[in-house]
């Protein structure tokens, strides 16, 4: 190790902390600019091009030469997007649009003046007001006014399982959590792994508290969480959930080696296609990921259900957990209020839906229902759609939900769990530092 | 270090008079310097600084930074986190400068002498130092999954498994480079001492210990340097292997700066930690150049 690293740190370092002070132009280089160009930043992943297509209609449209404005699409690499967003913000080049995941995410943007508030926009505009499945586009707002426009799939957490295993194992998909834990006994038996688990990752483990947490003690608990209120870490239901996934660890449901398992680069993905894993908990993008990777093992050897029922436990099986959608918020500092809003339109539009659909996501848009045969796996189109319309409750991943500075801890004392570095009692006690 | 080494070493300028005439007459103008020292303050000092000032803020990256005084460097003082990261990097250091400097002085050493394949070998065992640390780290990464990886079994989700794989993804990336280190030092020693001991009946064991390890001394110095002004500012490896677990394992101070900084958006705290590091990192360069004699560093060939 020589000064390399050190060069790296120190550039890196400075970098950030100079664009801090406004002396390097960090972000995009055009910024809003007077010649009615807006900047919009998006997630860079596969799905990005939805969002390219949409921007290339929008600029082309009768509304934008309306509004005197055109949208320059600033695809920011995925894993970079939070932390890039945020120093962009901070600087005079900041995007006049942004893609985000609501709740928490954009709380410190609304608290600095930064944020239009869509509610006028939207109530006005019966397009976007009942265009959109009504639980997803407030899932988009804080404290009940509504900051953004959903413009992706839902991305509901499912319980996805391995038809082929399942029947060899003479299986069914369980409902409730005693069939849950009959299944891991049978499975482990056979020498399979119940769960494939990319620990290494940790929000794959939150996922196992978000669903245990809502079915043991209902969505008010975590409701209170994301409020503000830290001592509702000490609800008796966190403790349960925790301890639960203890008792899961100690079954051996999620294998050995979980801990060095990736969701990111394909490791437990892998190892629920190639069954050696028989049950995956992750985001309804699984499918897609699986469709990249293994097409045969998606097409036809996965199945999915909801998380299960707990006996004794306050949430219905309906609740679901998980990103409701993203959304596009808009810069109060724009150049172009009505340019950007313009813009937020194109997302409600029928166009913009079939392309989602085509791309093997689920549209938020309350429209989606009747189109979804087009999409390349109708049934578990379908399924994920109806999932999200019957819940009575969507829980924003927490990760998501809360402040980033509550998020991060968290997300370490989850992963302190899942290892084995605390107890579900320390657990508890740490989350209820957590301000 | 080069006018430390004038001052200290033997005044060979008095002995040289031409050259060092020419020296002096062909010394660039200081003007020459400017565009270089305007660079590094502008994009090292200036930001150093800045960091320092937004060390007593508290500032989410939004907005102006908000003045609190001392919170920051108290809540420091206090963190468990600290204390514990701080045990984690100096243990790091430890490990990874024993690991990288007893494989790089032997192979450095073997790859000195002047026969062809070592030379075609020398050049390939550099080849890891050439890719970038987070193509390395992301290798490995990838060669560490417990089931599709060369070892079956969880390696980074515990504690000794994590940590001896940054220390080894560390050495298999700079061994190299203080392999060519050492292989220059190792040149650098007079033939004729390994035949005056071969005369005397010295066994080739007998030669590494009593002249070629002695011979290196200043040499071990300089890596040594280096990897522990390196080690403190480890960082891709472990945000890429490890991110710090299992729990905080082994979040290391660069990591607990990019954490608090880049995730929790507390650039405050983040500014206190980074500042830290850089006291640190200087008081302990400082102190190892004085330990180790390295300022009046003498040449090797002096008593010769």
């Amino acid at each position: 190790m020589e000064s390399h690293s050190r060069r790296w740190f120190l550039g890196a370092g400075t970098a950030a902390l100079a664009s801090v002070g406004g002396l390097t132009a960090c972000g995009s280089g055009s910024g809003s600019g007077s010649d009615g160009t807006l900047t919009a930043f998006v997630y860079g992943d596969d799905a990005a091009k939805i969002q390219v297509k949409s921007v290339n209609r929008f600029n082309a449209s009768a509304a934008a030469k309306k509004a005197k404005g055109t949208i320059k699409l600033q695809k920011v690499p995925a894993t970079d997007y939070p932390a890039k967003l945020r120093t962009a913000m901070g600087s005079p080049n900041a995007p006049d649009v942004f893609f985000n995941w609501g709740g928490g995410s954009i709380k410190a943007y609304r608290e600095a003046g930064q944020l239009v508030d869509l509610t006028d926009v939207i109530t006005s505009d019966p397009v976007l007001k009942s265009g959109f499945l009504s639980s997803v586009l407030a899932a988009g707002g804080l404290d009940g006014k509504n900051y953004g426009v959903p413009m992706r799939g839902m991305q509901p957490v499912i319980l996805f399982y391995n038809k082929t295993v399942f029947a060899e194992q003479k299986l069914q998909p369980p409902t409730t959590w005693d069939q849950l834990l009959d299944i891991n006994t049978k499975l482990k038996k056979a020498n399979i792994t119940p769960f494939a688990l990319g620990g290494a990752d940790i929000w794959p483990e939150l996922m196992w508290l978000e669903y245990l947490v809502d079915r043991i003690g209902g969505p008010q608990v975590f409701e209170k969480i994301k409020n503000g209120d830290a001592s509702a870490w000490g609800d008796p239901a966190v403790l349960k959930a925790a301890q639960t996934v203890k008792q899961l660890i100690d079954d051996g449901a999620f294998g050995k080696g979980y801990s060095s398992v990736g969701y990111g680069n394909g490791g437990a993905p892998a190892v629920f296609a190639k069954g050696k894993a028989a049950m995956h908990l992750m985001g309804s993008w699984e499918y897609s990921t699986q469709l990249g990777k293994f097409p045969d093992f998606a097409k036809k050897n996965m199945g999915w259900c909801a998380f299960p029922q707990i006996e004794g436990g306050a949430g219905d099986i309906r609740n679901v957990v998980g990103n409701p959608t993203n959304y596009w918020s808009v810069n109060a500092h724009t150049s172009n209020k009505d340019a950007a809003i313009a813009f937020l339109r194109d997302s409600a539009s029928l166009a913009y839906t079939k392309e989602l659909i085509a791309n093997g996501d689920v549209p938020a848009t309350s429209n989606a229902a009747t189109l979804l045969d087009a999409s390349p796996n109708p049934e578990f189109a379908k399924f994920q759609y109806e999932m999200v319309q019957k819940a009575p409750a969507f829980t924003l991943s927490w990760d998501q939900a809360v402040d980033p500075n509550v998020a991060t801890p968290m997300l370490t004392e989850v992963n302190k769990l899942f290892v084995g570095k605390s107890s579900p009692t320390q657990f508890v006690s740490a989350l209820k530092e957590l301000k | 270090m080069s006018v430390t080494q004038v001052k200290g070493g033997p005044r060979n300028d008095a002995g040289r008079p031409r050259s060092a005439r020419r020296n002096r007459a062909g010394r660039p103008s200081a003007a020459l310097a400017v565009p270089g020292v305007l660079f590094f303050a502008f994009f090292a000092i200036a930001p150093m600084l800045l960091a320092f000032y937004l060390s007593f803020t508290k500032w989410n990256g939004l907005g102006d930074p908000q003045p609190t005084g001392l919170a920051n460097w108290r809540k420091l003082l206090g963190d468990e986190r600290l204390t514990q990261s701080l045990t984690v990097t100096v243990a790091l250091t430890v490990v990874s400068w024993a690991f990288q400097t007893v494989i790089s002085l032997l192979l450095g050493v073997w790859a000195a002498g002047r026969q062809r394949n070592r030379a075609v070998l020398s050049a390939i065992f550099f080849v890891p130092f050439l890719l970038s640390s987070t193509a390395i780290s992301l290798l490995f990464y990838a060669l560490l999954d417990p089931n599709f990886g060369i070892i079956h079994r969880d390696t980074l989700g515990t504690t000794s498994g994590a940590f001896l794989a940054i220390v080894f993804v560390g050495g298999w990336q700079f061994i190299p480079f203080h392999t060519l280190i050492y292989q220059g030092g190792a040149r650098q020693i007079p033939e004729v001492l390994y035949q005056a001991a071969a005369i005397d009946g010295a066994g080739r064991l007998r030669q590494f210990f009593s002249i070629t390890l002695p011979q290196l001394r200043n040499t071990a110095t300089t890596s040594g340097v280096l990897m522990v002004v390196g080690s403190l500012t480890y960082f891709e490896t472990v945000l890429i292997l490890t991110q710090g677990g299992p729990g905080t394992d082994t979040a290391i101070l660069p990591y607990l700066m990019y954490e608090a900084g880049f995730k929790s958006y507390d650039f405050g705290y983040a500014s206190a930690v980074a500042s830290f590091l850089v006291l640190a990192a200087t008081a302990l360069s400082l102190l190892m150049v004085k330990l180790s004699g390295f300022g009046a560093m003498r040449s090797t060939r002096e008593g010769m």
